[in-house]
């Protein structure tokens, strides 16, 4: 009985960390945002609230906090409540199987380094909250019974559908090389001995599927230049057009963590997850490997983003049809005759 | 109480009430959302039955991909508001009187001690896990899943054939 009170208050412990990293990294993924977007377009970015402004975000956290909540008068009530609470939770709760490191011994405990890294459907794991997460965005865009925002949500549904299969299948490369849907088994089949240590990283192996599972992960998360949900031009800002306050806060949040959410899963299934220099004998090393990482991705969306037009919706949705899920076919091929001519796996 | 039995219980409660709210739900947008609940909560009973694979899978397929389309349609054709009346009230008694049946047959069926089935034994550990249900899958049911797989590449090519627009007529020679 002692042991399972412990084991709670581990999950409990932990659980809480990952929350707390996750809000404050949500802050300043948004003043990292737009610092660099600023440098892209040769523009300083916030630079007054703090030193170099770096309390920006708080700054910004207390300014939403006490903005005015106003509910339209013929929106669907439960639903319009609901709706940025259900975009949030998936966006934390996708998080809870990444491996953030093997293990560390604390207080005489062995600590594994993440929630349920060694859920042996990990990746299915994944698909599942990915695909529950469009909820959030369909229930916003109908409940607030307003035109943009309906098309907003039917934009992103069909988008989301869409996508979700290229982002399905490239997965399954990474699955057949490690053989195993879980997750820390991928990442220690990245880890396994043999030549330098990125040469057994997957993105070497597959590089198609880290592209095609890269450009899926913005669709899915409305990052540009795949954010028609939320054009501005023609939708004014299209799902969330009649939120204001904490709610749109939320679904601020929400996408922001799903930004660090797919960073997080492409990092562990295409770029060895936790592992770098010398990070078997300094288990710690772990993290804070992942944390570069995903600092490295969630940089390349802010460039794309200041750098690439957004598309139009036609031909974001032949793009999707027509080129992403045949590569992403050709990929499970590809991923097989790695198998046999690499003798990987 | 052991705490299986509270988790069942709480789980059977959510499981029976959002079905009992998709039916009674005036809103079809409320009516799916009750659905979408009830295969979350069934998943989760998949879950506490020890098979992980089956409860990904029945959220990313049932509450996932064929809830969303469902959602789809509905909002498209801005059918979420039912009539009051439906032109199906002559199959209310009829209603009546069968779940009466059946209620009374359950309850027999359970008062004579015929329910009762014998306990089995607890599954070895790793049963219903994603290796051994893919080994299953290609190996002792290898026929059966192809014929699946089939099945649905027709239906696929069914549903691709339907909604193709005309093909500009070819002359006749």
């Amino acid at each position: 009985m002692n042991e399972t009170l412990l084991l709670i208050l581990e999950w409990t412990i932990k659980g809480g960390l990952l929350a707390f990293v996750l809000a404050t990294g949500f802050a300043y993924t948004t003043f990292y945002e737009r610092k660099w977007a600023a440098r892209l377009q040769i523009r300083i970015g916030p630079n007054r609230t703090g030193p170099g402004g770096w309390l920006q975000p708080a700054a910004d956290g207390v300014k939403l906090f006490f903005k005015e909540e106003f509910t339209p008068a013929n929106a669907y009530k439960l639903a319009f409540n609901l709706a940025p609470i259900l975009t949030m939770v998936p966006a934390i709760v996708i998080m809870a199987v990444i491996p953030w490191g093997s293990e560390i011994e604390l207080f005489g405990r062995i600590i594994p380094l993440g929630i349920s890294n060694e859920l042996n459907v990990g990746v299915l794991f994944l698909l599942s909250v990915a695909s529950i997460s469009v909820y959030g965005i369909v229930l916003a865009g109908w409940s607030s019974n307003n035109k943009y925002a309906m098309l907003g949500g039917l934009r992103s549904t069909a988008q989301m559908i869409s996508y979700e299969l290229a982002l399905g299948l490239s997965f399954v490369g990474p699955i057949m090389l490690a053989g195993s849907l879980n997750l820390a088994d991928i990442v220690r089949a990245q880890m396994a001995a043999g030549g330098w240590f990125f040469t057994k990283w997957y993105v070497i192996y597959l590089p198609l599927a880290a592209v095609v599972f890269y450009i899926a992960a913005l669709a899915e998360v409305n990052r540009s230049p795949f954010d028609m949900p939320e054009a501005e031009q023609e939708l004014t800002a299209g799902y969330h057009t009649e939120y204001s306050g904490m709610k749109f806060s939320l679904f601020f949040m929400g996408e922001y963590i799903k930004m660090i959410a797919v960073s997080a899963i492409c990092a562990t299934l295409f770029f060895g997850g936790y592992d770098g220099p010398f990070v078997d004998s300094y288990p710690l090393l772990g993290p804070l490997y992942l944390g570069i990482k995903i600092f490295i991705s969630l940089g390349l969306m802010i460039w794309i983003r200041a750098a690439m037009p957004r598309l139009r919706y036609d031909r974001l949705m032949s793009f999707g049809w027509k080129v992403m899920l045949p590569l992403s076919l050709l990929n499970v091929v590809w991923a097989a005759a790695v198998i046999i001519f690499f003798n990987a796996g | 109480m052991a705490p299986e039995l509270i988790v069942f219980l709480v789980l059977g409660a959510v499981a029976v009430g959002s079905a009992l709210g998709m039916l009674m739900s005036r809103n079809a947008v409320y009516s799916a959302m009750f659905l979408i609940m009830n295969f979350a909560t069934v998943a989760v009973f998949y879950l506490v039955l020890g098979a992980p694979f089956i409860a990904m899978v029945q959220v990313t397929v049932y509450a996932g991909a064929i809830m969303v389309l469902f959602l789809f349609v509905i909002m498209l054709l801005g059918a979420e508001h039912l009539e009051r009346r439906t032109g199906l009230d002559w199959q209310k008694p009829i209603a009546v009187v069968l779940g009466l049946v059946l209620l009374v047959e359950a309850g027999y069926v359970l008062a004579s001690g015929q329910a009762s089935l014998p306990a089995i034994a607890i599954p070895e550990a790793g049963y219903g896990a994603p290796a051994q249900i893919g080994e299953l899958l290609f190996s002792q049911y290898l026929l059966p899943f192809e014929v699946t797989s089939v099945l649905l590449l027709a239906a696929m090519i069914g549903a691709i054939v339907i909604t193709r627009r005309d093909a500009p007529k070819r002359k006749k020679n």
